[in-house]
């Protein structure tokens, strides 16, 4: 008997199937609920974990990082595009980042309305960490956004209704139009079909696709969540829809090996970084910020060209670098007027320095009261972190989608907004690339921009899918095939992860990191790639390709592993070979084209790519950049 | 490992139909072993130490040992999360201790209302206006770059 015939086949028939359940599928949620009701529509949205602490926000945050103030005058729309366009080194799409931005105060005040504790000034007016973040005591974030998507959904009645624990493997389609997705449930013997008229994907970015510096138990003290394990990417790619910024990996600097935030300590507490002989790098080489221009005169520098100094100071042999919190904290206390309010001083600075980790990088609480650091005493060391996909930060990948109508270029639009390229299937959040910084705040609005779209879709394409009983049984059986391999083949050896036969998910997670990162630029090579390299790599990705058929699994928990690794393996392969396409190093201190080692200003474009469901080819594409701020 | 359970502590849920560590996990690491009745962490090296079992948990039978191999023994961090706040209390090494106090939310759980008191200006699904928009945006229109 196969192990897919022990599970059981539930369809599920809806009209707006939302996949994900972090930021962006909440806010798909929220938006497309009101105006499914007006329709009487079906909105389903389908979680691989629990809601209430799924997705990036399951810890907590310690600041929202885009919200502009419109209302307030405190900025406009175009600053925020300005600031964007720069820091990507001017590859963004200004229309998604517009669009964002317009909505994005909006879901803020609602998140406050919700009761999301936001700081306030004697005013009332919001604290803000640096020009575009404000502060929060966000420990509940995630809960409190999940109760007002399953609310939302709670007023559509029958109509409206969210599964947790399903696991989504791939997409359904009816030529280039998705049709809806297959999963299955890691609680119970359970294969699901989702129809629908129209889907938004929103699982995700990608994390554990490089090594990471942590390979022990510290190996899941990634920055971005374990968990987010390239669904989006392979999800849409599979669909046959365009990608965008695939090379556009994000590397963040952070305190050294529990990645705790430093945004706070250096937009509010002004906090300078050093070397380990006390000087400021961004001072001693700031002429090599020339050979980035017009980047390299930003402000603020974007971010990869700071990490890139850093990372010129460790090539030389002059790290530990240190976040110099010991000073930060001195310079502020030394204003204070008498010595009792510079102990008020010292105290609150204390509360809100630790509030910052405990927020949402407790671990980072755990390293410091482990190597008994006060910082008021010491300074920390902060290190670059191992490349991630995440479109919603300081990276870009993501899926090329349809710009707003009033906004967006003729080449940028299509169809309705944050749609991809296959009919049907819109991406939201890290799903969807080239409008960078959007944060936790700004995914949630882009997952509101897709749900409404989404729903507008679906009132102008009523008809049901069509019906595709066979190839679902194939897919079934492609699904459960890592329970079948495992059953098959475990008493031929006396250990479980040891056969001839099969690969288990944990080590073939190790061979592709082992591969991206000596291959395709990851933390021990300092970020340095090139053609050679990137072509052996792709070699190596080639036959996990082949080995993923013998990937195995002992129970539901693996299965979703084997999965999980699948979905990594092509976020890999989009990745190497855009690196490989774009013939320039356009951001330093994410990665480095040795073969390429300069910008190229005939590389102003976006390097886009496709996977042909037909054909199985890769498809590369140069797409121009349309600025819409001079 | 990460996430522990300790022992003694853990009576695997019994008055629940499923362990609160196992439905909140992100990572879906926690799972009751059936035959000992106790909740485990299964991949302590996959845990993100996001401390949602340990928040979650009734009896207060799970804590972090922070990941071995960078960080030394000796510390702990541990939270106590009520209907409104949190207190955290901070163990070092050298045996000092620090406890903060936070605020997690304004109104109180189950209270969500999702259009928040605000109306929203159109019933055109074509329009750039989303749900509750204008209103929550605090402004008359939606901002608009200039030409």
């Amino acid at each position: 008997m196969e192990k897919a015939d022990l599970f059981e086949t539930v369809e599920i028939n809806t009209d707006l199937l939302i996949l994900g359940g972090g930021m962006a599928a909440c806010g798909a949620a929220y938006e497309a609920s009101h105006w499914a009701k007006q329709h009487n529509l079906k909105v389903t949205l389908v979680d691989k974990a629990s809601m209430e602490r799924s997705g990036a926000v399951a810890m907590g945050l310690s600041a929202i990082n885009q919200y502009l103030g419109l209302k307030d005058g405190k900025n406009k729309l175009e600053d925020y595009i300005t600031y964007v366009k720069n820091d990507l080194m001017g590859i963004a799409r200004d229309d998604l980042v517009a669009n964002i931005a317009r909505h994005v105060d909006s879901s803020v005040h609602l998140f406050e309305q919700w009761g999301l504790p936001i700081w306030k000034d004697e005013q009332g007016r919001y604290v803000n960490e640096g020009r575009w973040q404000i502060m929060i005591n966000g420990e509940s974030y995630k809960p409190i956004v999940a109760e007002a998507a399953k609310n939302a959904l709670n007023e559509l009645g029958e109509n409206g209704s969210y599964y947790e624990r399903i696991f989504i493997t791939g997409p359904l389609l009816d030529g280039n139009r998705c049709i809806g997705a297959t999963g299955f449930s890691v609680r119970e013997n359970k294969f699901y079909v989702f129809k629908a008229k129209s889907v938004i994907a929103a699982m995700g970015g990608a994390v554990h696709v490089f090594k990471p510096r942590s390979v022990g138990e510290g190996l899941g003290r990634s920055w971005y969540p374990p968990f987010n394990s390239g669904a989006s990417t392979y999800f849409t790619l599979k669909a046959g829809a365009e990608l965008t910024c695939q090379e556009v990996r994000f590397v963040p600097v952070r305190f050294k090996d529990a990645y705790g935030p430093v945004g706070a300590w250096f937009l509010l507490f002004k906090s300078r970084a050093t070397n380990a002989l006390g000087e400021d790098y961004m001072e001693t080489r700031a002429a090599e910020l020339k050979n980035w221009l017009p980047y390299g005169n930003a402000k603020p520098t974007p971010a990869n060209l700071r990490n890139y100094l850093m990372m010129l100071e460790v090539e030389e042999g002059k790290h530990p670098i240190y976040m110099r919190t010991e000073e930060a904290i001195q310079n502020i206390v030394r204003e204070a007027k008498d010595e009792k309010t510079s102990k008020r001083t010292l105290k609150k600075l204390e509360n809100e320095a630790w509030e910052d980790f405990l927020d949402m990088t407790i671990s980072q609480a755990l390293l410091w009261a482990s190597t008994n650091v006060k910082p008021e005493e010491k300074p920390s060391e902060i290190a670059a972190c191992e490349p991630y996909f995440i479109g919603s930060h300081s990276g870009g990948s993501g899926a090329w989608v349809s710009g707003p109508e009033d906004i967006a270029p003729p080449n940028y639009r299509w169809g309705y907004p944050n749609m991809t390229t296959v009919q049907g299937l819109f991406a939201a959040g890290d799903a969807s690339g080239a409008s960078s910084h959007k944060f936790s705040s700004g995914s949630f609005t882009e997952g509101r921009i897709a749900g409404k779209a989404a729903v507008s879709f679906c009132v102008d394409h009523p008809g049901m899918p069509v019906s595709l009983e066979q190839k679902i049984l194939e897919i079934k059986e492609e699904t459960f095939r890592p329970l079948h391999t495992f059953d098959q083949h475990k008493e031929y050896t006396n250990d479980p992860n040891v056969n001839p036969n099969f690969i288990k998910p944990h080590m073939f997670m190790f061979r592709l990191q082992k591969i991206m990162d000596e291959y395709a630029g990851g933390v021990s090579n300092l970020f340095r790639t090139s053609r050679p390299l990137l072509e052996k790599g792709l070699d190596f990705l080639q036959f996990m390709k082949e080995d993923a058929e013998k990937l195995a699994a002992a129970d539901s928990h693996e299965l979703m592993r084997c999965w999980e690794n699948i979905h990594r393996l092509w976020q890999a392969e989009s990745h190497i070979r855009t690196v490989l396409f774009r013939e320039e190093t356009r951001w330093p201190g994410y990665y480095f084209r040795t073969d390429f080692p300069t910008m190229d200003e005939k590389w102003h474009c976006f390097a886009n790519c496709r996977w042909d469901p037909e054909s199985g080819e890769w498809e590369m594409m140069r797409k121009e950049v349309i600025d819409l701020v001079k | 490992m990460p996430s522990f359970v300790i022992t003694q502590k853990c009576d695997g849920c019994k008055a629940l139909d499923r362990t609160a560590c196992q439905y909140i996990c992100p990572n879906d690491l926690m799972v009751l072993d059936r035959e000992t009745g106790k909740a485990y962490n299964r991949a302590p090296e996959m845990c993100w130490e996001c401390y949602n079992c340990v928040k979650i948990c009734p009896t207060q039978a799970i804590e972090v040992r922070g990941y071995a191999d960078f960080m030394p023994l000796g510390a702990v961090v541990q939270p106590m999360r009520s209907s409104d706040a949190i207190i955290w209390t901070v163990k070092f090494r050298d045996g000092q201790i620090s406890r903060f106090r936070f605020p997690i939310r304004t109104k109180p759980e189950g209270s969500v209302q999702p259009d928040a008191g605000f109306s929203t200006g159109t019933s055109d699904l074509k329009s750039p206006l989303l749900r509750t928009e204008p209103d929550s945006t605090g402004m008359s229109d939606l901002a608009k770059m200039k030409e």
